[in-house]
């Protein structure tokens, strides 16, 4: 269907790093994320070095730069949260391009920045590497509790079941003639949120019904 | 040897609304039927019957003479497989070949026994090759096929199919009515597509409002014209049954 091969994050290959197990990736990926939060914001050489291990491993990967890099778009809200910081906080001004900041603000933007950046990049690394199926397993390989698993697990495989009736609806939509532009055109969006959200739940209970007949057994692990 | 006995069944929904007055239906073993009938004339809620995801209100099921009542529930289920309409519905693990194994893991089955099985399954449905993929790669008429294989795989005694010719293509329709012909298991079909009611199944039944009206060869259901507009069963434009070649009886 729309999704074609792989998932859209997914980026196919045959690198070490493709090939590690997951839940040695999930791990190494969390431990990263950690590390980078603890750093203090203005320990740049250190910053600086877990750039250089991350882009060490995306070259080893074979997955191109740009696109890690355009993917990155999902940190927007961060980055603008960011960039507002030093205009808000308190504490010493200083000048930058004839624009009077927070000096602290800077910092705080600079840190915030530098560890979002990082956390996203190594994320989108292993999205890019794993195919989300590995990513649950791995999860699963780490204990992770099984209704949990179960969930992500149907979250992967309907993502873009669900995402085709999402498509779909709004195709129906436009060949009315609906655009989203104006503001009283939002409801009829609601509307469709809503129908789309009982189309889920009414599948979800037809899932059910075609587990119940395989002999599935509430309780017990799928 | 009768494979399934529906004696008397009758089904009231919660919200008092009733779908079945007191159904009679029996199918041996080896037997292909077409359960044929209208829009709202209770087909799933029978079909949901046959393997106690519903429980009559009154009348009896019963699955190569063992009652389907709570404490048989996991054997019912092996015993009738049924493949519902949409196969997005039936396939929800990450690859065909952890889909196909569902069913049978819940029997208990397991390691070599369980991986023979799964290929055993998909090779009746000839997708042995897409055993690694995820079922949301494939067509939809291989999805149908490997909603088949999932069924097949707890070897069942009987196979239901809701509407399985529904959405394909002429040649996936084809391809299945081959696959299902191939298969050594007696089958009941819910449809509405008649020309396939007509191709596979020698017998079929008619349920309409709730209860049985006709049941007897397909050929001539299908030509009773006054059954058929009573019932609001109607031939696709130009096609006379009384000109088809049928391969088996019927």
């Amino acid at each position: 269907m729309g999704a074609g091969h792989g998932h859209r994050l997914h980026y196919h290959g045959h690198s070490p790093v493709h090939r590690a197990e997951p839940h040695h990736k999930l791990l190494a990926l969390v431990g990263f994320v950690l590390l980078v939060v603890a750093t203090p914001g203005d320990a740049y050489p250190f910053f600086a070095g877990y750039l250089a291990v991350l882009a060490a491993v995306v070259a080893r990967s074979g997955v191109p730069p740009s696109y890690l890099l355009k993917r990155t778009v999902v940190e927007l809200p961060f980055v603008v949260f960011a960039l507002i910081v030093p205009f808000v906080s308190r504490g010493p001004q200083t000048e930058v391009w004839g624009v009077t900041v927070s000096e602290p603000g800077l910092v705080a933007a600079g840190a915030l920045l530098m560890k979002g950046t990082l956390g996203v990049l190594a994320s989108l690394l292993l999205a890019a590497t794993t195919e989300p199926h590995d990513v649950v397993r791995g999860l699963e390989r780490l204990r992770m509790p099984a209704p949990l698993v179960q969930i992500l697990s149907f979250m992967v495989r309907y993502l873009d079941v669900v995402g085709d009736e999402m498509g779909r609806m709004r195709t129906a939509l436009a060949s009315r003639g609906f655009t989203a532009r104006n503001p009283r055109h939002w409801p009829v969006i609601a509307r469709s949120a809503g129908a789309l959200f009982i189309r889920s739940y009414e599948r979800g209970e037809r899932v059910h019904l075609a587990m119940l007949s395989r002999g599935h057994a509430p309780g017990e692990r799928a | 040897m009768r494979v399934l006995d529906v004696a008397g069944l009758a089904h009231v929904y919660p919200d008092g609304h009733q779908a079945l007055y007191g159904v009679d239906l029996h199918v041996d073993s080896g037997e292909r039927v077409a359960l044929l009938g209208p829009n709202g004339a209770g087909k799933t809620t029978l079909v949901l019957h046959l393997n106690g995801i519903l429980l009559p209100a009154a009348g009896s099921v019963t699955v190569s003479g063992m009652p389907v009542t709570k404490p048989n529930l996991q054997e019912v289920r092996r015993r009738v497989g049924i493949v519902f309409q949409d196969p997005d519905d039936q396939l929800f693990m990450p690859t065909v070949r952890d889909d196909v194994a569902f069913g049978p893991r819940n029997l208990g089955v397991r390691g070599a026994e369980l991986d023979r099985r799964v290929l055993e399954a998909l090779d009746q449905v000839g997708m042995v090759e897409y055993v690694d993929r995820p079922p949301h790669h494939l067509s939809f008429g291989q999805r149908r096929r490997v909603a088949v294989a999932t069924v097949l795989a707890m070897r069942p005694e009987i196979l239901v199919l809701d509407e399985p010719s529904s959405n394909l293509d002429p040649a996936s329709r084809r391809e299945l009515a081959d696959i299902l012909r191939s298969l050594d298991v007696t089958v009941l079909m819910v449809t509405h597509d008649l020309p396939y009611a007509l191709e596979l199944c020698p017998r079929s039944v008619v349920l309409s409002g709730g209860v049985m009206v006709a049941d007897g060869p397909t050929r001539a259901l299908l030509t009773d014209e006054e059954l058929m507009r009573a019932h609001r069963l109607e031939l696709p434009f130009g096609f006379d049954p009384r000109n088809v070649p049928v391969p088996e009886g019927g």
